[in-house]
Order: C-alpha cells, then structure tokens, then sequence
C-alpha cells in the first residue's frame, strides 16, 4: 500500500524541516525576546522601532518575507550570510526570513507575559538598585517567560507549518519533497497528503504536549 | 517603651540625611503632594501617618524616585536625586524599601531573593552574600524558611523576607511604604517587632504606617499629613497627646477612640 514512498528521501525532507523550525525558532526566540525589551525601554527610539518592526513584518505575508530574503537580500543586494552550496545559502535564508517572521510573534507573546508581572515586581527590583536591563533580565523576563509558554508553544506550531513556505526558495524541506511526489505518484495522491499531513502532526503534537507540561510545572505562583 | 527610648536617644542623631524642599507633585488634576519640605536626620525614626489619599504613600515613593516629582528637590545624603539611570540606580542601592504588597521576586526563593542585590548590585562574592543572606534571614525570624518561595509563606514571613531583602543592601535609610496593612492582624506584630529593633539598633526610617502603637514606641517625630500637606511634626507623646491642628484631633478622634 506504502509502495509509492519507495525511492524518496522521507526522513530526510523531514529532517531539514526540523532543522529548519529549530534554528528558526532558536533565532526568533532571541530576536523576539530583544524585540520584546525594546518594546517596553524607557527609550523612545527603541520603543517606536521595535513598535513598527513587529506591526510592519508581523502583518507581511510569510512568502513575501521569504522571497524578499532570496530575491532581495540574497540575488540582489548579494547577502551570502554564512556561505556554502546554494542550497546551504537558500537554508540559511529561509531560518533568517523565517525568524525575523516569527519573531513579532514571540515578541507580542512575551509583551502579553510581561503584562502578567505585577509592577510591583519591578518596583521591588528598581528598589534595590537593579538597572533597567537587569530589572528585564533578572526579574521580570524570567516571570514573563513562564507566564506565556502555552502560548510560545503555538507559536512554535505555526512556525513549524510556516516552515513548509521555504520551499518556496528552493529549500528541500518536507512539503517540497510533497510537491515532487503528487506529481509522480498521481494514482496516490490522497495518502501522499495523508503521509505528509501524518508526518506534522508527529512533529507538532508532542510538542505541544510537551510544553503544556513544562506550562504548569514552571508557572510562577503568587 | 521607656526601655526603647532611652536606647533610641544614645543614638547619635547627626546630620540630615533626607531632605525634601518645596516638594510638589501632580497626578493628572490632583495636586497630591503641596510644598512639602521634610528633613529627617540619620538615625532618626519619622513616622508618617494621616487619612487615606494623603499622599503620604506618595511622598515615602518620592524619596527614591519610584515617583517623580514636578517640583522640588529631595537630596540624601547631600546628594540630589539623579535622573533615571546608573547615578539613580546606585542611589537607591543605598535606600531601602519595604512594600505594603511585600514585591518579593516570585520565581525566586527567599535566599535568592536577599542574594539578588547583593550579586547584582554589589557584586557581592555568592558565598558571602549567602552567609549574610542567612545571617539576616535568622535575624527577622525566618531562617528555617530560606528555600521555599514566597508564595508558600505567609504574609508576615514574606514581609519579613522583604526586610532582610533591604537590609542585604545595607542601606542609609530604610522606608517603609504601609508594610502592615496587608497583613492579618496576628501578623502585624512580628513584622513590627522586627522593625522596633531595626530602629533601636539606630536605623534611620521612614515609616507610612497606621499603627499608633509603632508610632508610639518607635518614632522619633511623627509626621501628619493630609491633603497632600504636612499638617503637624512633633514627638509622638505630643502628638497624640496634644495634635494642634483640627484635622489631627479629628483623624486621630476616628481611629483611637474604638
């Protein structure tokens, strides 16, 4: 019944698209984050970047971005980021397109979870002779981040199905593989989604399992 | 209490240490703090007390500029208040704050939370900042408590916490922003308990509070404020003996005579 997945590199389609959502998610986790405590600095221009960045990129279709990082930053400003075979370059560009995407996402999840930290919070820190950044950093991020891993973890969801856009640079990740197969298997076409629709669920399920544990067991009590 | 003041007057009292000139500050239309001049000498307990919306919660939060002020100038130690950032940071090093709502950092343990400053801000070595952390932690009476987070202590030990966590940073003044009046009543005096030595060891204080009795014992000068004014200054026998202005005998004809 499974005869028409014979000859094609399954596992590893897969794997680039795990690939793919970790280092995405590593980056957008960072850039969110940074975004996050640029979002509530007391200095202005930081304020209004990072206020304009998530609103301008977060409402930007994810194809758009990603294009704009292969044609624009790669084939016309000529941005090779770390190198390699231009598959290596299209991988790369695909993790920068994809974080600098998913990175508004995180950052409004975690300006929601900074709004979870009673202000006293910070007060008690300010009090102490904490600086800003130490205020962010040591009290009030660590109880932000705590307050929104349910929510993180949709959002590492959609970044792993957002991931299926890459190939729309020429990225071997799984859905590309999928393209491929509903044009040679036409007789399968139904069980090539199935398999592939299969193969998310596997990727994404546990991990929202997963982090709807670590939800409860990190969650700040007060 | 005779014992009390007799220890309180061999603390020298030189110097100003907080003073406040021509205060003033705005909330929106509310003119909540009105030319407000105070000065309080080191070593010396001033009790601040008077109605609700007195702005006495305020004026305690002006002194390390958790609220800013529109007018005035505040120095401590000679030194005005700097503007947000380090100069201010290291200021507040110096002040220590006690909350009504305690404001112990919830993700961390009671011992952590007294090593914080020290760390962070005084660069403290860990083993160091832990024995004093523990030192100071036996001191208020919650040693035993050390590893457990706020959440599962009770208010009175937490607002114990909350002073050991000022005192790590061995501060010049300490002030004390209603630290009892969240507290159920048979908490109230173990956290004042700890407060009245603090202020016979010759800790200067400043202290928003409700309770007489503290004010009674401890204070050196009680403070009356209403409407945003200071009304009165005198000792506490004077004060509560003889209040001179209408709304002092009014306020305190409502709260002593039940």
């Amino acid at each position: 019944m499974f005869d028409f997945l014979d000859g094609y590199d399954l596992l590893g389609a897969f794997w680039v698209t795990v690939k793919l959502t970790l280092y995405s998610a590593a980056g957008s986790l960072i850039w969110g984050t940074i975004l996050a405590g640029m979002r509530v600095s007391p200095v202005p221009v930081m304020r209004v970047f990072s206020t304009a960045y998530v609103n301008v990129v977060r409402n930007t279709p994810l194809t758009i971005v990603l294009l704009f990082t292969s044609l624009g930053l790669n084939q016309t400003m000529g941005v090779k980021l770390f190198g390699g075979s231009s598959d290596d370059v299209n991988f790369q560009l695909a993790v920068l397109g994809l974080t600098l995407y998913t990175a508004t996402f995180v950052c409004e999840s975690l300006r929601a979870g900074i709004n979870t930290v009673p202000v006293g919070q910070a007060e008690a820190a300010r009090a102490l002779g904490l600086s800003f950044t130490q205020v962010l950093t040591l009290v009030v991020l660590p109880q932000a981040f705590r307050a929104v891993v349910a929510p993180l973890a949709n959002v590492l969801i959609a970044l792993t199905k957002n991931s299926t856009i890459a190939a729309a640079i020429s990225v071997a990740e799984a859905s590309a593989l999928m393209k491929t197969m509903m044009e040679n298997e036409t007789d399968s076409i139904t069980l090539v989604f199935a398999v592939f629709a299969f193969g998310f669920i596997v990727l994404t399920l546990p991990v929202g399992l997963l982090l709807g544990w670590v939800s409860k067991r990190v969650a700040v009590k007060r | 209490m005779s014992e009390v003041s007799v220890t309180k007057d061999a603390v020298e009292k030189t110097g100003e240490l907080v003073a406040l000139t021509g205060v003033n500050k705005h909330f929106g239309a509310l003119h909540v703090l009105q030319d407000v001049n105070l000065s309080i000498a080191r070593g010396e307990v001033v009790v601040v007390i008077g109605p609700s919306g007195s702005g006495k919660s305020t004026l305690c939060r002006t002194i390390n500029r958790l609220e800013t002020i529109d007018a005035g100038t505040i120095t401590i130690d000679g030194n005005p208040l700097p503007q947000e950032g380090r100069e201010l940071a290291r200021l507040r090093a110096d002040v220590g704050m006690v909350f009504q709502s305690f404001n112990l950092f919830a993700h961390k343990t009671v011992l952590q939370n007294v090593m914080l400053g020290q760390l962070k801000v005084r660069k403290t070595d860990k083993k160091a900042a832990e024995e004093k952390a523990r030192a100071l932690l036996d001191r208020v009476g919650v040693g035993t408590q050390a590893d457990k987070y706020p959440s599962q202590l009770s208010g009175g030990q937490q607002q114990r916490v909350a002073i050991a966590r000022a005192l790590a940073m061995d501060p010049k003044v300490m002030l004390f922003d209603e630290p009892t009046s969240a507290l159920d009543p048979e908490m109230i005096n173990e956290v004042l308990d700890v407060m009245q030595q603090l202020a016979r060891e010759g800790m200067t204080m400043v202290v928003v509070t409700h309770e007489m009795g503290f004010a009674r014992s401890a204070a050196n000068r009680v403070v009356f404020m209403a409407d945003g004014r200071i009304l009165e200054e005198a000792p506490p026998e004077q004060f509560f003996s003889n209040p001179r202005s209408d709304r002092a005998k009014d306020f305190l004809s409502k709260i002593l005579h039940h």
